[in-house]
């Protein structure tokens, strides 16, 4: 609503502006106040971290991430990580489709239970899995004539990290994808596209920077998720041990140093993760959902 | 878009040109329903299995109790702190500019990016009494590691992004001429934000309250290293869950992620109906 007549009331408006904000004092009170928060719980933590990893020198910093056992469990996170994000891709997106694309009964309850493992405390998703699996559980005496191990092995840790790492794609999609509509994938089949040609070079282009940010997410939670884990992993030193779990086995073994080496790893994950996601909000905010947070 | 007159009758979906709904709606619900539906409905099946005698002698277990109880005030404690300095950090950041807004804005979300167990080690050594900030509490005869208030300050780093990004993008949108008519209308500025800001704010701001707390209940990785865990004083509910399934007592495991389940929902179903009523009443 730029016009002109305004211009001449420059200094009315001027002092217009001075009534709708906080008076110098004010303002610099709540900054104070904001940094001064934001610096004693956010920064000094991460701060702490990386001065404790290094806090006995650099050799013994890297000893620790070399080690045999911080090795292993470096190598089952990214596996776990592997595994877990590109299942819940494939689920968020076949989600998004059916429900931003079609209108069907139920949807509304549907799109609440897709979020459920929010509201679940990590440890009883790990629960969940003992209860059906473990050797207690409903399950757990036929795995057992079969030999089928999930719990405390592998796949419990995969299913754990895939349910708390379920919902993120699909709600980062699902908004996107309603917002755009039907009309780009209408054209593109009126003009003889198939179902997957649509999908494949139309929608996917469409959501490729949303479906980035979703998986970022995804994915960070998948290598730092610690609680629902801890509870199906066993904690079996070089088998069933993740990053996050390695760093609370070497913490309680007063092993702060190598603790906080290979927590150093994580954080610098936490970093790249946030710098990627800035990232993607400057470049592509209009193009990603306007969900923001979880 | 142009679609059919609906007919009269009941009908599952809308018609629609674009293929592949069986496909899609069929592969998210099997996915759903085995990795997320049929564990639950596990728990509460056994749960329910337990009989009302069990369930109720675990449920009124002092130790169950007290832990519950633990994890719901310190939960609450820390989202209340976190929604007076969350709005606040909210609106320096929508509102002021400064160099670094940006970098301050991102950081904001490092509890979502930052492992849990990550944050549990750096807080305890923090608060830690020989740590930056527990040293300097000592004196005070403050002491934060090891006791409830480690577990609120954890739950604080936890909750904050939940209250900030729940605020912030309403505070965007907040339209200045409301601003500028309570000015005219001879309103003084803080007049204005408690009379006119607040109220339109008030049901992000419970919303965001409820996320933070929500969290903060079933929050494990970060809280158990700080807590000191001791039975009664500072054990929370997730780690009994975890003692008791250490000790193999899946009973009382079950019992307790049932109430928790139970109470996290009633007092979602509560926020809920507030929220309702402060839109309707602000909105």
């Amino acid at each position: 609503m730029a016009d002109p007549e305004i211009k001449s009331y420059a200094p009315r408006q001027e002092s217009l502006s001075a009534a709708v904000t906080e008076s110098r004092p004010a303002k610099a009170v709540l900054m104070i106040v904001s940094f001064a928060f934001l610096g004693i719980f956010l920064l000094l933590p991460l701060i702490v971290v990386f001065n404790e990893a290094f806090a006995k020198g650099l050799s013994d910093y890297t000893e620790a991430l070399t080690s045999p056992d911080t090795r292993s469990a470096i190598y089952l996170t990214l596996l776990v990580a592997a595994i877990s994000v590109p299942l819940n891709i494939v689920f968020g997106v076949s989600a998004a489709w059916a429900i931003a694309k079609f209108e069907f009964k139920g949807k509304a309850f549907l799109t609440t239970l897709i979020d459920l493992p929010f509201s679940v405390s990590p440890v009883i998703s790990g629960l969940v899995y003992v209860l059906l699996f473990g050797a207690q559980g409903l399950l757990g005496a036929w795995l057992k004539a079969h030999g089928i191990v999930i719990l405390f092995a592998v796949p419990g840790i995969v299913l754990a990290t895939i349910f708390v790492t379920f919902p993120f794609v699909a709600r980062e999609l699902i908004p996107l994808m309603q917002e755009q509509g039907n009309g780009d994938e209408e054209a593109a089949l009126s003009l003889g596209a198939n179902g997957w040609q649509a999908f494949w070079y139309v929608t996917l282009p469409n959501v490729k920077w949303g479906l980035l940010y979703g998986v970022l997410l995804c994915n960070a939670r998948a290598m730092g998720e610690f609680g629902a884990v801890s509870v199906v992993s066993g904690h079996i030193r070089g088998l069933t041990n993740t990053m996050p779990l390695h760093v609370e086995i070497l913490y309680n073994e007063y092993n702060a140093a190598a603790a906080f080496a290979v927590a150093s790893l994580l954080a610098g994950l936490a970093l790249v993760t946030l710098v990627l996601k800035t990232l993607l909000e400057m470049r592509y905010g209009a193009e990603i959902a306007a969900t923001r947070g979880h | 878009m142009t679609t059919a007159p609906a007919k009269a009758g009941w009908r599952f979906r809308q018609p629609s040109v674009i293929p592949g709904f069986g496909l899609t709606l069929g592969f998210s619900l099997a996915y759903l329903t085995l990795i997320i539906l049929i564990p639950l409905s596990g728990l509460i099946w056994r749960s329910a299995a337990l009989g009302w005698a069990d369930f109720w002698a675990i449920a009124t277990d002092r130790r169950t109790i007290n832990a519950l109880e633990i994890s719901f005030g310190t939960a609450f404690f820390a989202a209340a702190v976190n929604v007076v300095f969350g709005t606040i950090v909210a609106w320096v950041l929508v509102r002021y500019s400064f160099p670094g807004r940006r970098i301050v804005d991102a950081m904001v979300d490092l509890p979502f990016a930052l492992p849990t167990a990550v944050a549990g080690i750096a807080l305890t050594t923090l608060y830690a009494p020989n740590g930056w900030l527990g040293s300097l509490l000592a004196p005070l005869g403050i002491k934060v590691a090891y006791t409830p208030l480690g577990i609120v300050i954890a739950l604080i780093f936890i909750g904050l992004p939940f209250v900030v990004r729940t605020v912030q993008p309403i505070m965007e949108e907040i339209d200045k001429e409301v601003e500028e008519v309570a000015a005219t209308l001879g309103a003084n500025r803080f007049q204005t934000i408690a009379r006119v800001l607040l109220p339109g704010l008030a049901p992000a701001i419970v919303t965001g309250f409820a996320l933070a707390f929500a969290r903060g209940v079933g929050e494990y990785g970060s809280v158990i290293f700080i807590a000191g865990n001791l039975p009664y004083k500072s054990e929370i509910a997730p780690l009994l869950i975890v003692i008791r399934l250490e000790e193999y007592n899946y009973a009382a495991a079950t019992a307790i992620a049932a109430i928790m389940l139970a109470l996290s929902f009633a007092m979602l179903l509560v926020i809920n109906l507030v929220q309702t009523w402060s839109r309707k009443r602000y909105g």
